[in-house]
């Protein structure tokens, strides 16, 4: 297990590293737009001398390399500097959004792990029935479904129309408030853990071991529980991880729709703000937050599958 | 669903999404930016309008219709440069092997760390909005599916014989690339590139919605939902109609994709869904 | 003359293929008595392994059970209900698989899974399975099987997997044990010790074999009798050491002769093997007339035009041949 986590670790290292020096270079080496605004008619909407006072606090008129080795070194002990508008650390402002960022990418996951794996395994038990055929369509259908537009029609009809729960807005951060917003942010997820999952018990069910389950006189029901779940469990763990993974990047529309006070928002309004300390600090948490999920997919792999275990 | 099912009602679909774009300003109604008319605004589906009219008084069954060309647009040229990059660096990493394959491999593995929208995101956030920065965002940043394949292709065909034999035909190490294994990973690269062409338009919906892609009053399908969405209680068609054809059309690919794969990459599970 | 405990009569298996019914396996009659050991013979492809599945009930789309019938001890099995051919399948038929990496499950330790065989037909609860798997693993002689139990079947060599698939499938004591090339995918040096292992344990217990293999030097070593079967078809069947002494069908001769013969070798030096020319017809596509007319070195006008029936041997086997010697 340590083993793992080890070698891991010493994995992830080199992709932090590269991600912190690619986000710094987008910014630093091409920012000309990004400072000056961002209008197509190149009108400014920074005060020049704000402009200036600007540079020389954020030191960018400092030769590109030392600007590097500064934030390379701020990064590495976690200090992502000062954003632009509200002059407080980054680090603070991520810290208030980090946890409706999380509940939100928890709750979607949930929903899609929740719905999407039972369904990809009975449409694989029972292939080529009518649920078969209907659930896959519908997996389709969802990973085609644009999310804010699908969060737009949630809204509509659940939120304007029905009255049931809140159009937008954190609320008290209850499940009210989640709903709407994580059953966007998770539909996808969900169709595509459906797609998935019944694929590889499908994959499963032609292995020979459960050829020589049935030979040993097993039932269906108990060679699917004793031999085709957990085998099964093994190829959708990576899905699991890599869609958790991306997950919090993929919420930022959804955020933004629902007026959601998570990292996803934040990065939007920076963006438009032209807060490069902010815009820095959300990629890379997002990023760091994709490696963490991953980091942990590995671990859970060590549980499950002995041939890592031993191997 | 049965490959050929998902082909056919795939094909039909993009088909029908090409025909509309490439029909657009002979099937429109009236211009989709210029005809803005506020004598007509807010109309709701009906004989005259279609789909109904926006704030401005715009017919947006011929917003629509022009906006098929965006997103075909974005979704061919970005899938072609995503294509050309991860073959090109794939192939070579695959068969040339070494240091460049090592620094291929990692620059894949930093490409699948940070999630292909937020990467174009700030590449939006610093080139501007505007057609040309979305087809540079999105042809730079989702080419590591095709490199995986590619790589993988080229490592298990290079040491096969008639690619020795090419070899020691004296064929240049390019020449071989392109003949030799090229063709050979062609039914893959079309499938990852059919649901890449899915996965672009997705993303130019999104960046114009969140305003950083097409900017109004371009009738960009995402940029069409943004101005939309503070008219939702009292315009709700203008919600709809956009929101379908991105439905639609992204379907399509889909199904194409899935289709496409049955026949010409039966191996793969579900490489990418 | 007593009930066989085996007794296959005319089975006929289909193959589903682009809408159309192929016949893979046809007319196939054999039996099988208590604690005989019989050999099913043949190239792969020729419908032996998919012959063994149907006796399992293991037969699945798009191969089905067409005609014919199989009966254990006298009573008709091809017709059961689920339930009860569950509860025959490795009870009383057990089976044994070609490749024993991908026949046992690898992420359940291989103590489980042979534990799984007293739970499941003995009503054991799963300690006192377990201690008895560990029994079945000694009697295996897989040695320190009290750690062994837990391992996973990626920490077993090739033939220690193959010993725990034959503990598995003799755990509850089967009448017939269905053994389909045991030991093709193990070491060569390998290959002698788990058919000894297997002909003794099945001997002490009164087991019978249906032993299917392509290496018709092997089946003739251990068993009693022997079947070849070509296309879909039995071609021959006769006593081992007849079978060997004389051989009827030109395709059992061309099996004997590519045999390589260490005696013969070392008494006249190098000897050329001999082949047989061509290759299996698919089932899809299954020459008219004798199947094996193509690839027979005696073939004239009858063998393309006429199926020959099979014929009886004066000493109890039959041929299925019209020009048999």
């Amino acid at each position: 297990m340590l083993a793992v986590l080890v070698r891991r670790l010493l994995n992830v290292v080199p992709t932090i590293a590269a991600v912190v020096a690619l986000v710094f270079l987008l910014f630093s080496v091409l920012p000309g737009s990004f400072i000056s605004g961002m209008n197509e008619d190149g009108r400014t909407t920074i005060d020049p001398a704000v402009m200036e006072r600007m540079r020389k606090e954020m030191g960018l008129d400092d030769p590109l390399a030392e600007r590097f080795v500064k934030y390379l070194g701020r990064t590495a002990i976690g200090d992502l500097g000062t954003s632009f508008r509200t002059r407080e650390p980054v680090t603070k402002l991520i810290a208030d959004r980090l946890w409706p960022s999380l509940k939100l990418t928890f709750a979607a996951m949930l929903f899609a792990i929740a719905i999407g794996v039972p369904l990809g395994f009975v449409a694989a038990l029972k292939q080529g029935s009518v649920l078969d055929t209907a659930s896959m369509v519908g997996a389709i259908s969802g990973l085609s479904l644009p999310k804010f537009w699908l969060g737009l029609m949630l809204m509509y009809l659940f939120a304007l129309q029905l009255k049931w729960l809140p159009s937008f807005g954190y609320g008290d951060g209850g499940l009210r408030h989640l709903t709407l917003p994580a059953i966007a942010l998770g539909v996808s997820p969900m169709a595509l853990l459906a797609r998935t999952t019944r694929a590889a018990v499908l994959d499963v069910l032609n292995a020979d071991f459960v050829r020589t389950a049935r030979s040993k006189g097993m039932g269906e029901s108990r060679v699917v529980t004793w031999h085709v779940m957990r085998n099964a469990l093994v190829l959708v763990v990576t899905t699991i991880g890599l869609q958790f993974g991306s997950l919090m990047g993929q919420a930022v529309v959804v955020e933004k729709l629902f007026s959601w006070p998570g990292v996803g928002s934040l990065l939007v309004d920076s963006v438009f703000q032209r807060d490069i300390p902010a815009v820095q600090g959300c990629i890379l948490l997002i990023v760091f937050f994709f490696l963490a999920i991953n980091t942990l997919i590995d671990l859970a792999y060590v549980l499950i599958d002995p041939r890592i275990r031993y191997g | 669903m049965k490959g050929g099912t998902s082909l056919w009602v795939g094909g039909g679909l993009v088909g029908l999404a090409v025909l509309v774009g490439v029909l657009a300003p002979w099937i429109h109604l009236t211009d989709p930016v210029l005809a803005a008319n506020l004598m007509n605004a807010e109309i709701p589906p009906g004989r005259e309008f279609p789909f109904g009219t926006d704030a401005q008084g715009r017919d947006i069954y011929s917003r629509i219709v022009h906006g098929a060309r965006i997103s075909l647009t974005v979704g061919v040229i970005s899938q072609i440069a995503n294509t050309l990059i991860g073959v090109t660096l794939g192939l070579t990493a695959g068969y040339w092997g070494g240091w460049w394959d090592d620094l291929v491999s990692g620059l894949t593995n930093l490409m699948l760390a940070i999630p292909s929208l937020i990467f174009a995101l700030a590449i939006m956030a610093i080139l501007g909005p505007g057609l040309t920065s979305l087809l540079i965002a999105l042809g730079l940043t989702s080419w590591s599916y095709s490199c995986r394949i590619a790589r993988a292709q080229a490592l298990s065909l290079k040491s096969q014989g008639y690619v020795q034999a090419a070899r020691i035909l004296g064929y240049g190490d390019l020449r071989i690339m392109f003949t030799q294994l090229l063709p050979n990973m062609l039914g893959p690269l079309i499938v990852i590139a059919t649901l890449g062409m899915g996965g672009a338009i997705l993303a130019e919906a999104t960046l114009s919605f969140l305003g950083l892609g097409i900017r109004p009053p371009y009738p960009s399908w995402g940029s069409m939902l943004s101005e939309a969405r503070d008219q939702i209680t009292t315009a709700p068609w203008l919600s709809v109609f956009p929101g379908l054809a991105i439905f639609f059309t992204v379907l399509g690919l889909n199904l194409l994709g899935d289709g496409l794969r049955d026949i010409l990459d039966p191996q793969s599970v579900a490489r990418r869904t | 003359m007593t009930t066989p405990l085996l007794e296959v009569r005319d089975l006929r298996i289909a193959l589903d293929a682009g809408g159309r019914s192929h016949d893979a396996v046809g007319n196939v009659s054999f039996s099988i008595g208590r604690g005989e050991t019989f050999g099913l013979v043949g190239e792969s492809g020729c419908g032996k392994s998919i012959t063994a599945l149907s006796i399992m009930g293991l037969l699945r789309s798009p191969l089905s059970l067409a005609g014919g019938a199989i009966a254990l001890d006298g009573r008709e099995i091809q017709d059961l209900p689920a339930a009860d051919m569950r509860r025959l399948r490795g009870k009383r038929i057990a089976m044994i698989f070609q490749e024993p990496m991908t026949a046992l499950n690898p992420l359940s330790p291989v103590g489980r899974q042979i534990a799984e065989m007293f739970v499941l037909h003995e009503r054991a609860s799963w300690k006192e399975a377990w201690e008895r798997a560990e029994d079945a693993l000694r009697q295996v002689r897989v040695p320190s099987p009290e750690r062994r139990v837990h391992d996973y079947p990626h920490q077993l060599s090739g033939g220690m997997r193959q010993r725990v698939m034959i503990a598995i499938a003799l755990a509850c004591g089967p009448d017939l044990l269905v053994a389909d090339e045991p030991t093709t995918a193990l070491d060569v040096t390998v290959q002698a010790e788990i058919v000894d292992l297997m002909a003794e344990l099945c001997a002490a217990k009164g087991t019978a074999v249906l032993m299917i293999s392509h290496d018709l030097g092997l089946v003739a070593n251990m068993c009693e009798r022997v079947a070849v079967m070509y296309a879909g078809r039995i071609v021959e069947s006769q006593a081992a050491d007849a079978i060997f002494a004389h051989p009827r069908h030109p395709y059992t001769q061309g099996l004997i002769g590519s045999l390589p013969l260490l005696s013969a070798r070392s008494r006249h030096g190098r000897q050329k093997l001999r082949e047989i020319s061509g290759v299996v017809p698919s089932i899809v596509a299954y020459p008219p007339g004798c199947r094996f007319n193509p690839r027979c070195p005696a073939m004239t006008d009858i063998c393309a035009r006429d199926v020959p029936m099979a014929e009886s041997l004066p000493d109890g086997g039959l041929v299925r041949c019209h020009h048999h010697g």
